[in-house]
């Protein structure tokens, strides 16, 4: 298992947004975390990568115990991360926005800058070469210079999972990598997911878009008021009554069964 | 790597204009206001590093331009310490008590970061003035010694003490210069922008930002000791809040968050009060507002109005658009 | 024991300044998230316009103050219209550093017109009274009582006027608020017009026991800053409470610890309190 939670939980002042959830993801695989609006897909998201502490439970990657650890600890063992909004530092290039994802990866403290020493160069080096493979990955080199104020959304989306990449991660964790974008660039980001993987990453993701998620995953968990309901295949979750029931009921009022 | 490159030409233009304006000014009064806007500008660099380019509005930082002065003014004359190891001193004790600040301070964030550390301001200000036994309290400290001779060179003319802050003044640009056009300064621009992306991305924000404080006020305390040493007296006044709402002024008139802007700001806006006498009684009346202006249409301060109509300019003519390597072409 | 109900009286007329202009920097961050740091010499001008209505036109106390207090409502909002309106999208340094610039501006103004001289407020309530075996001068009673008439009719003011409900709703949520069809700069405007006003009397009321001169906001308005950190920015019990705590703590600690130091108490609690709880005291730990 890369990666296993164990009785997560975190509640909002009395609020239970993840309930007790027991989860793995398998080295290598897509799984993808679906459910209704408000059942903690992204609170679960943000526990995961350090952003909120848990309330119970413990979080384990690469056997390891990380449930204290600070969010840029969990970056340097290899968790990355996207967010729902596109955060991006606007007033840079695509290229600068990217070469600071390679950051961590580097040791350059203030005596390197100050002589520009051989470290320096190298790791300034290191950064901007980084940078260059994951846009040409992330299929960008063309928009490398462009101010990424300025760029399309669906490259803004794919300027986030190329930042996330170039922090060397072994887990990616896509929050809506697919939302507020058409038909086509869904397929478009469906394809560069596909090609992480061939990359020997894993990845999990959250997303609205059923299609998509059904094409890619492997494995699924559904997450309904915090708590995990179902988990399988994607057909076993599609044929799952509690999920359908679940679905239905966000949108009419599943108490009155 | 060519010296002269085309990218350096404005800079050492500068330089080289700045090591002959002694021989050029003969008002005494003229030289004073310009060592004195050099002071400033070497501190107001150290506000830059946090505020410009770090996006932390830190406050207090006339406090910490105080200590520098006190600790290099009472080593002199308390235990009879001469300039240079009294200046060493200083800048690294204040560099010390801003990395104590910054550990406790940095941990809050936005508006309380400012409240909190204006008020670390004003705590070191009012101790300044009411700690009579070792500041001397409202009357200061008195005769301080100026920098001794550095083998033949003496420092007691005007012009010589001119280059000698110059030098300090070069010295911080430089260095602030390597640190914000490196690895290290894109990670303080990306704190700047987003913390938590920032920590995403697997970088230890606090560090970085305790960094850039320590930095910022190992200039104020620089600034500090250099003032001390020049000016002889020491009066608390000059580490009051007011002083650092001035180095605000310096700082975005100038340009928060460009290289030149500190610079640019402190010389313009001290030579301007000093030199015409209107604008010297209506000093901060006719600050204020223009302070409100550029926040409001010109966020990045002159240097940063510049930097947008060179870069229009520049877009409207492609041919100079050159690549990477010829921009290393000889001047 | 005397000087200890002394005391209690002294912080009981300090506070009630505190909670005056502390109420008006937390109305003002709670509905625009500006930390005003102007505020101050918004007091200040309130102090020296009453003066010079009570010194030329020889107004009385009461009317010079109503307006002063109308005044500083209108200069409020044309400092809301004029600098802060452009800027209520940017990052929340730049309306900080435009406070800084209103306060400059201020400050240098109140030069050239009155010059740095100290002044006295003139009181008509100036004479001593005997008060549980205490002396006391009428306007330390006055500025107690009005005070306290002036909370009540702000809660009033804001509990029972669609108006002034419109504000509390914006300082919740001020998108809500926008939604449900509140116009947020009308709301602003008052908002800065209630805080201004608030600041002209709290000046008013103090002049004649402390003294008018064209810097006398800023140590006001860095313990009004201290005040509503402790009580919870944009908290408006917070800034009352927090107003009076601070204001007995100052008279006590200057009676019973230091003199010189005083004025650090304030500044000490809250290095104190920011460091154990970044986020503030009142914050519940949410982010």
């Amino acid at each position: 298992m890369l990666l296993s939670t164990v009785n997560l939980s975190k509640s909002f002042g009395g609020l239970m947004a993840v309930n007790s959830v027991d989860f793995s993801i398998k080295k290598g695989q897509i799984v993808a975390i679906i459910g209704p609006n408000g059942s903690g897909k992204t609170t679960f998201f943000n526990v995961v990568s350090g952003i909120h502490r848990p309330s119970a439970g413990k979080i384990f990657f690469n056997g390891e115990d990380i449930t204290g650890a600070p969010v840029y600890e969990r970056t340097l063992k290899g968790i990355a991360r996207t967010f729902q909004t596109t955060t991006l530092f606007s007033n840079a290039t695509v290229l600068d926005n990217v070469i600071v994802g390679h950051r961590l990866r580097t040791k350059t403290g203030f005596w390197d800058v100050l002589t520009r020493n051989r470290r320096f160069k190298e790791d300034e080096r290191k950064c901007r070469e980084k940078a260059l493979e994951v846009l040409e990955f992330a299929g960008l080199s063309n928009l490398a210079d462009r101010p990424v104020e300025n760029i399309p959304q669906e490259a803004r989306k794919r300027v986030a999972i190329a930042m996330a990449l170039a922090t060397d991660p072994q887990l990616v964790l896509l929050d809506e990598p697919a939302a507020g974008i058409n038909f086509d660039e869904t397929a478009g980001i469906t394809e560069l997911v596909r090609k992480m993987q061939k990359r020997g990453l894993t990845v999990c993701l959250i997303e609205h878009k059923m299609q998509m998620v059904m094409n890619l995953a492997e494995h699924i968990m559904v997450l309904n008021q915090g708590m995990k309901i179902a988990e399988g295949t994607p057909e076993e979750v599609a044929n799952n009554k509690v999920v359908i029931e679940a679905y239905l009921g966000s949108d009419d009022d599943a108490e009155d069964d | 790597m060519a010296l002269f490159t085309r990218k350096n030409c404005p800079a050492l233009a500068l330089v080289i204009l700045s090591l002959i304006l002694p021989l050029v000014i003969t008002n005494k009064y003229f030289m004073h206001v310009i060592i004195m806007g050099y002071i400033w500008a070497i501190a107001v660099y150290g506000l830059n590093i946090i505020l410009g380019y770090t996006g932390q509005t830190a406050l207090g930082h006339a406090g910490f331009m105080g200590i520098g002065a006190y600790t290099a003014g009472l080593l002199n004359l308390k235990l009879g310490l001469s300039f240079w190891p009294a200046m060493v001193l200083a800048c690294l004790f204040t560099a010390f008590l801003g990395w104590l600040a910054g550990i406790v301070s940095l941990r809050t964030r936005g508006h309380y970061f400012s409240i909190f550390t204006l008020c670390v301001g004003v705590i070191i200000h009012v101790v300044i003035t009411r700690w009579d036994d070792l500041t001397g309290g409202m009357n200061g400290l008195i005769g301080i010694s100026g920098p001794p001779p550095a083998g033949p060179v003496s420092f007691d003319s005007l012009q010589a003490q001119y280059y000698l802050v110059l030098f300090f003044l070069l010295a911080t640009i430089f260095v602030a210069g390597r640190v914000v056009n490196s690895l290290v300064g894109r990670t303080l621009t990306a704190i700047k922008t987003s913390e938590e992306l920032t920590e995403v991305l697997g970088i230890n924000t606090m560090k970085n930002k305790i960094f850039a404080f320590v930095l910022a006020t190992f200039f104020a305390g620089l600034a500090g000791a250099l003032y001390a040493g020049y000016i002889k007296f020491l009066g608390p006044q000059m580490c009051s809040v007011s002083m650092t709402f001035d180095m605000l002024l310096y700082l975005f008139v100038g340009g928060n968050g460009t290289i030149a802007g500190p610079l640019i700001g402190s010389l313009v806006l001290s030579t301007i009060t000093e030199s015409l006498q209107v604008v010297q009684e209506y000093r901060t009346v006719i600050f204020g507002p223009i302070l409100i202006v550029l926040i409001i249409f010109f966020p990045r301060g002159l240097y940063g109005g510049y930097e947008i109509l060179r870069d229009r300019i520049r877009r409207r003519l492609p041919a100079r658009e050159a690549p990477e390597g010829a921009k290393e072409e000889v001047c | 024991m005397d000087l200890f109900l002394q005391q209690i009286i002294n912080g009981l007329t300090t506070g009630s300044i505190y909670c005056l202009v502390a109420l008006g920097l937390t109305l003002v961050y709670g509905v625009m998230h500006l930390p005003n740091f102007a505020h101050g010499s918004l007091y200040m001008m309130g102090a020296f316009i009453t003066l010079t209505l009570i010194k030329s036109s020889g107004l009385n106390y009461w009317l010079a103050m109503l307006a002063s207090a109308v005044a500083l409502a209108a200069i409020g909002i044309a400092a809301e219209r004029l600098v802060f309106h452009p800027l209520r999208n940017a990052p929340h340094a730049n309306n900080l550093i435009a406070a800084v610039g209103l306060l400059l501006f201020l400050e240098g103004l109140a030069h050239v017109i009155w010059g740095p001289e100290f002044w006295q407020l003139p009181t008509p309530y100036d004479r001593v009274v005997q008060f549980l075996g205490l002396t006391i001068t009428q306007q330390r009673l006055f500025i107690v009582a009005a005070t306290l008439v002036l909370l009540a009719g702000l809660y009033l003011f804001l509990k029972k006027t669609l108006v002034g409900a419109s504000i509390e709703a914006m300082s919740q949520d001020r998108k809500g608020a926008s939604l449900v069809g509140i116009k947020v700069s009308r709301v602003s405007m008052l908002t800065f017009a209630i805080a201004t006003g608030l600041a002209a009397v709290a000046a008013s009321l103090a002049g004649p026991i402390n003294l008018v001169y064209p810097s006398m906001g800023h140590i006001v308005i860095l313990k009004a800053f201290v005040i509503i950190v402790l009580g919870g920015m944009g908290s408006l019990p917070g800034a009352v409470l927090g107003g009076y705590i601070l204001g007995l703590a100052e008279s006590m600690g200057a009676t019973y610890i230091s003199m010189a130091y005083k004025d650090l108490i304030a500044f000490a609690i809250l290095v104190l309190i920011l460091s154990l709880r970044p986020t503030g005291l009142l914050s519940g730990g949410v982010k």
